[in-house]
């Protein structure tokens, strides 16, 4: 069972993100969870969202507290929120940052672990014209976490893109180039 | 073949009643049992469902237009959670009075105050002796699967009572997961049409519904609901039979994970059962006999059968998900070590306050709970049998 835990504020789409990753690996033929925790929501403030993704049936109910990975979808969270609480050293944290190893490293309490970047507002900006972060993430997280292949993650993608954007198909290139990109770009540190 | 789906509790409990396409459907919004009501009013507005929706100005109207709707000799649905469920408490008694078999999807949360609107079970517990059927859903799966036997239960003649659906708020409701669904011709066939025997509006039997009920009647009345509720328990395991006829999957009064040969056990409803079993899972591996009763039949009350399932165990745990108040223990743990008594089986018997509000239920949580029955049956010395674990408290 592969665990990940997902940080973000809250209206960058963390939540969606986490529910896109299940609805993907569910279509890969997996069991899945996909859970927001519900706290006192507001635009901005942090929010974290879980998926676990396994071969067997899932039974356990809780939070996740030792992830396998986890995704940082707002860089500026590293400074309020302990992001690598618990997270395994044989996993890896995936950060949306365009800062360096130099000043990402020290913000995460010696993680021994794999550190991953990747700058999700230029490829959003470019791809979709907005800042929506949470579909380079996904990208992102699938590339670092090898939970599906690149391939699955983008038939799969493209599927529901064309069923969630059903009035809006002009976004949906946007979107899966955001996707692509994002399969490129991310990079360890 | 089965559906393989992905959904929220929510959207099971609201698919299901899609599936059964009742006459009427009234409910008033709360969270985390909104989405039910939400997404069953665009079944309503797309047109694959029939059902007449009536969009209440409160709860306490939506279970009297079930109420309404059911005497008339319609099939009555609706969805609530905590305090929606409180402003309902007048009509949850007349429901369950007049006999009518309305089903409700109940997604448990705290019961205000202070304000709180994650999960806990002081919804349900507060209508435990109200007369109602109360199932209890570990999943999303469970909860869907309670809702498609939930009229076949309710309005069969021995019954006639009024019966709910818990899941838990959030954690379940909210929770994306795999679901196996039922063909919805399949979930037709198996629900039935409703044709109850007595309805308000059969011209042929004018009859009145709800009179005064004074000394001479009433306590035959609640005798005879009483007795209802007794019949319920058999008619739930042949309903259940039939529907592990239809999808392959098993439901009893309770489900008793790796029990039989187990040391100690947990007792405890809905999704804090699905994480026992992993707990279970992981202990079994280092050799510890820990099983788990998960009960999904609170109302009526398995007594007799749960004194039996845990008779041979060197220690038990009942988890409450709801603080009775009382200085003594919670709603579940009072009746197993009732049943326990009555039926003459001593087995070390403790209690767990756990969850309120909304409070992460760990694994860590559960393992101290088996570790703490491990010293129990070592020693047979319970110092406190009223416990609470994940509550922050002065040293």
């Amino acid at each position: 069972m592969i665990e990940i835990r997902w940080h973000g504020r809250g209206g960058q789409g963390a939540k969606t993100a986490s529910l896109l990753l299940a609805d993907a690996a569910f279509n890969t033929g997996r069991y899945i969870q996909g859970f927001p925790e519900y706290g006192p929501e507001r635009m901005g403030a942090p929010i974290t969202a879980y998926n676990r993704i396994s071969t067997e049936p899932i039974t356990i109910h809780s939070n996740i507290y030792e992830p396998d990975y986890v995704v940082v979808v707002d860089d500026t969270l590293l400074d309020s929120v302990d992001v690598t609480a618990g997270l395994k050293k044989e996993g890896a944290i995936v950060i949306n940052t365009t800062k360096g190893a130099d000043e990402i490293r020290p913000k995460l309490k010696n993680y021994e672990g794999e550190v991953y970047t990747i700058d999700a507002r230029k490829i959003s900006l470019e791809t979709l014209g907005k800042y929506f972060p949470n579909t380079p993430m996904l990208a992102a997280i699938v590339k670092v976490s090898k939970v599906m292949t690149d391939e699955e993650l983008l038939n799969d993608m493209e599927g529901s893109f064309k069923h969630k954007f059903a009035k809006k198909p002009e976004v949906i290139e946007g979107n899966m180039n955001a996707l692509k990109m994002a399969l490129n770009e991310v990079k360890k540190i | 073949m089965s559906i393989r789906e992905r959904l929220s509790g929510n959207e099971a409990a609201a698919i299901a009643m899609k599936q059964i396409n009742p006459d009427v459907v009234a409910a008033f919004p709360i969270t985390p049992s909104t989405e039910i009501p939400q997404y069953f009013s665009t079944f309503v507005s797309n047109g694959a469902v029939d059902t007449e929706f009536v969009a209440v100005e409160s709860e306490h109207s939506a279970m009297s237009a079930c109420i309404g709707a059911e005497a008339a000799g319609s099939r009555a649905m609706t969805a609530t959670s905590a305090n929606g469920l409180s402003l309902m408490w007048e009509m949850i008694y007349i429901a369950s009075s007049l006999r009518l078999p309305i089903v409700m999807s109940l997604v448990n949360r705290a019961v205000s105050g202070p304000l709180n609107i994650h999960n806990d079970h002081s919804d349900a517990m507060g209508v435990r002796d109200a007369g109602w059927i109360m199932l209890f859903s570990e999943n999303n799966q469970e909860a869907y699967d309670n809702l498609l036997m939930a009229h076949r239960i309710a309005e069969h003649k021995d019954v006639l009572l009024p019966l709910m659906v818990c899941q838990d708020g959030f954690i379940t409701s909210h929770s994306i997961e795999n679901i196996e669904l039922v063909e919805d011709e399949k979930v037709k066939e198996f629900v039935g049409k409703y044709k109850p025997e007595h309805y308000l509006l059969n011209r042929n039997e004018p009859m009145a519904i709800g009179p005064l009920d004074v000394q001479p009647y009433l306590f035959e009345h609640k005798y005879q609901q009483a007795n209802a509720m007794r019949n319920a328990k058999k008619v739930i395991e042949e309903v259940s039979k039939e529907f592990e006829k239809m999808t392959g999957r098993k439901y009893s009064f309770f489900e008793e994970y790796k029990l039989d040969d187990a040391e100690i056990a947990i007792v405890c409803m809905n999704s804090t059962a699905g994480t026992t079993k992993y707990v279970v899972d992981a202990l079994r591996a280092k050799g510890v006999k820990a099983g788990l009763l998960k009960l999904r039949m609170f109302r009526p009350f398995p007594a007799e059968e749960i004194a039996k399932a845990l008779s041979h165990l060197k220690a038990v745990a009942v988890l409450d998900k709801s603080d009775s108040l009382n200085g003594a223990g919670g709603a579940l743990f009072e009746d197993v070590a009732s049943s326990m008594y009555v039926n003459n089986e001593h087995v070390p018997i403790v209690n767990y306050v756990y969850g309120i509000g909304g409070r992460d239920t760990t694994s860590y949580d559960i393992e101290g709970v088996y570790k703490d029955l491990e010293e129990i049956a070592k020693t047979g010395k319970i110092d406190n049998p009223y416990r609470y674990f994940g509550v922050r408290r002065e040293k």
